[in-house]
């Protein structure tokens, strides 16, 4: 019974890295059509900001506890920076070509932004494990877990639904879905539709950054270490159904908990086990669990 | 002969002269290859990379402890090229070629990956140009073939796994319940697989209570975590690293994995500079070898300690001393070839036969080329624990394993050795 707890506590933690990770890829998705390879290094970016901002911030001894505004504000400033630098310097010069050429930008993208880091920051890790252990452990299920995970799954929560609340209950969230219809009649009509893509781009750009600012604390930050979380969170956005906010919860979820089910049960099956959802969707559901039905202008 | 002509042709004499003595010392081209990129650089090949760089610069300026003083290889000034090992098996065959055809190297030292160090030996055969590994792992490379170009002055892993699970015998005589997280690529698996085999050699009565596997640069085990806690598990054999090892460390220690089972760090030592006193007390820790804090106190060591910690303001860690043990390893062969060459320069048939079953000092001390019929180095290792003393993290309770214990003997399969020699 403790173990299956256990798998549920692991899980659901994981689910909500995961869609920590992934909710500003299918997010960008949803509105652009554009699958942002880049998000992987912008993840990573976030990572390295977290680390020097929330360094920089304890080794001048201010209180420890101002070490989280230094992570949430690294990465704000990189999806600040950053993000409106990709769209408005790149990406808008290409809109209206085929997705297969967008995706191709953003992995130039990706790479030019992995070297970006490794001149930046170098090859050496950067640890800033602090924020990790500030916030003390909790005890659940005969085992000890830092409440910095429960406070992820908090943060993650409260980024869904409020992603939720002004996509759905908003005047500028009403708008957006016109332009995710129709860019063009959204135009003509006086929609700005340049501005809603610029604020989408950002908003997917903070969101990644602010994954990996969150994830930071827990790892030693390391190159490469965006390339292994673009994979996953495309993985969870595709179970989901890609552009969907649901889905990507829901992916997260599923995968989540499988993986923690197969590292307590099998875990000879724990690699495999994402890719058996992700294979299982794709061959009964290809659209994903929660995409809607295609619309296509004839 | 005119007076005239006197001085031009005594000028021309001397200019053939000392374009001739010029031709004796020609520099030693040796081509490096470590990670400079990637996730592998931090940890291990930027290390390896200043490992090489400041003892290129001592031979050259003369600047080594004896037996080494004497300046290059054989008074030939060495010289070194980068090459980044980032990039899969593939490139590296290519950058290899590039080596040897384009930038005319007299050696290859390199290769951190045994991926690599599998696919680069039958090429350096083909291409005829001694290679020297210096880090790579996998027994399979003389175990499998034997090749005459190819050498490896670094000891395979097959002995980490074998001294960690002596260690663990020693220090934890009574333990029953053993698991282990590895990552799941060949590193891992064979780590994990001599280990499982020593520790049911060495202690019969124990149980493997979990094996984790999780996915090279996962970063986050919070499951596996749990899984290893809920195992009950006394001791916890990984042979992470990198950030992989660093990431468990930061999430394993606070939830109590490393104070409720002795943690085997199988190449811990490298991650002890940066993690300091985050890696808990009684933590186990290797550095693949005599290397690091187990490193003897021999003048080769304190020269290297001293001047990488001058120049890099961090200590060595044991990539530095495998890359510094290969170059010595050469300077060793070509200067014996030389010896017995009458002081003439050696070509490399002649430093290929005076490396075959060498023996020479380096950083670790003795250097034995005892396996793969010459060509593979054995040595000793060591493990030890971790303990905080004003704010350091040092070693304690250290434990040397002379070469022979811990390695096959000459014509016996490491795997085939772990399974029937240690009971």
């Amino acid at each position: 019974m403790s173990a299956l707890l256990a798998v549920v506590v692991d899980g659901v933690i994981y689910a909500s890295w995961l869609f920590m990770i992934a909710v500003g890829l299918t997010l960008i998705y949803g509105v652009m059509k554009i699958l942002n390879i880049a998000h992987g290094s912008l993840y990573a970016l976030g990572a390295y900001g977290a680390a020097s901002l929330a360094g920089y911030w304890l080794s001048q001894g201010y209180a420890p506890f101002g070490s989280y505004a230094a992570l949430l504000a690294a990465a704000a400033l990189v999806g600040l920076i950053i993000g409106p630098l990709i769209e408005r310097g790149l990406l808008r010069f290409m809109y209206g070509r085929d997705e297969i050429i967008l995706l191709l930008v953003t992995y130039a993208v990706f790479l030019i932004l992995e070297d970006a880091i490794k001149l930046i920051w170098g090859v050496d890790p950067y640890i800033i494990s602090e924020p990790y252990g500030l916030l003390g452990i909790v005890e659940f299920a005969n085992l000890v877990y830092p409440t910095y995970s429960f406070m992820l799954i908090v943060v993650s929560l409260a980024v869904g639904v409020l992603l939720a609340w002004v996509l759905h209950r908003t005047r500028h969230g009403k708008l957006l879905a016109a332009v995710i219809h129709d860019r063009e009649v959204s135009q003509a009509m006086g929609v700005n539709v340049r501005r809603y893509y610029l604020a989408t781009f950002t908003a997917g750009a903070i969101l990644a950054a602010l994954g990996g600012a969150l994830t930071a604390p827990t790892v030693s930050v390391v190159p490469g270490m965006g390339v292994e979380v673009i994979v996953l969170a495309f993985a969870v956005v595709v179970i989901g159904g890609l552009g969907s906010l649901p889905g990507a919860a829901l992916g997260a979820l599923i995968v989540g908990l499988l993986r923690a089910a197969a590292v307590h049960y099998a875990p000879a099956l724990e690699l495999f086990s994402i890719y058996l959802v992700m294979a299982l969707v794709l061959a009964f559901r290809p659209q994903g669990l929660f995409a809607g039905e295609q619309v296509r202008t004839i | 002969m005119s007076k005239k002509l006197i001085v031009p042709v005594a000028l021309s004499l001397a200019a053939i002269a000392a374009s001739a003595q010029a031709q004796e010392a020609p520099p030693f081209k040796i081509g490096v290859v470590t990670f400079l990129s990637g996730a592998p650089a931090g940890p291990f090949g930027v290390p390896a990379r200043n490992g090489a760089e400041l003892v290129a610069e001592a031979l050259n300026d003369g600047a080594m402890p004896a037996p080494y003083a004497t300046k290059g290889f054989g008074g030939r000034p060495i010289e070194l090229v980068f090459i980044d090992e980032a990039g899969g098996t593939t490139k590296q065959v290519s950058e290899y070629r590039n080596l040897v055809q384009r930038q005319n190297v007299d050696a290859v030292v390199g290769y951190i990956s045994s991926g690599d160090c599998l696919a680069i030996a039958p090429v350096a055969e083909e291409m005829r140009k001694l290679t020297v590994f210096f880090d790579c792992g996998t027994p399979r490379i003389f175990e499998d073939a034997s090749y005459k170009y190819v050498f490896r002055t670094g000891a395979t892993g097959t002995m980490d796994s074998v001294a960690a699970a002596m260690y663990v015998k020693e220090i934890k005589p009574n333990a029953t319940k053993i698991a282990g997280i590895n990552q799941n690529y060949a590193w891992g698996h064979d780590s994990w697989n001599d280990f499982e085999a020593a520790i049911k050699a060495l202690m019969p009565s124990v149980q493997i209570v979990t094996s984790q596997m999780p996915k090279f640069l996962a970063g986050q085990y919070g499951a596996e975590i749990s899984a290893l806690l809920t195992s009950g598990a006394e001791v916890v054999h990984s042979s992470f690293w990198g950030g992989d090892m660093e990431a468990l460390v930061l999430q394993g220690a606070p939830r109590g994995l490393f104070s409720k089972s002795t943690v085997v760090l199988t190449t811990g030592e490298t991650a002890l500079p940066k993690l300091n006193t985050r890696v808990p007390e009684g933590t186990v820790i290797g550095a693949r070898g005599p290397y690091g804090p187990f490193a003897p106190d021999n003048a080769i060591n304190q020269w290297l300690v001293k001047s990488y910690e001058d120049r890099y303001n961090v200590r060595p860690t044991y990539p530095a001393y495998k890359m510094t043990q290969a170059i010595l390893g050469i300077k060793a062969a070509y200067e014996k070839a030389q010896a017995a060459n009458g002081g003439k320069t050696p070509n490399q048939d002649q430093i290929i036969a005076s490396f075959e079953h060498l023996e020479f000092e380096g950083p670790g001390g003795t250097v034995r080329m005892a396996l793969g019929k010459g060509h593979q180095a054995v040595l000793g290792t060591a493990y030890g624990t971790v303990k905080h003393e004003n704010g350091q993290a040092v070693v304690t309770n250290v434990r040397y394993y002379p070469a022979e214990k811990v390695n096959p003997p000459e014509g016996v399969k490491s795997e085939d050795w772990v399974k029937t020699a240690l009971k």
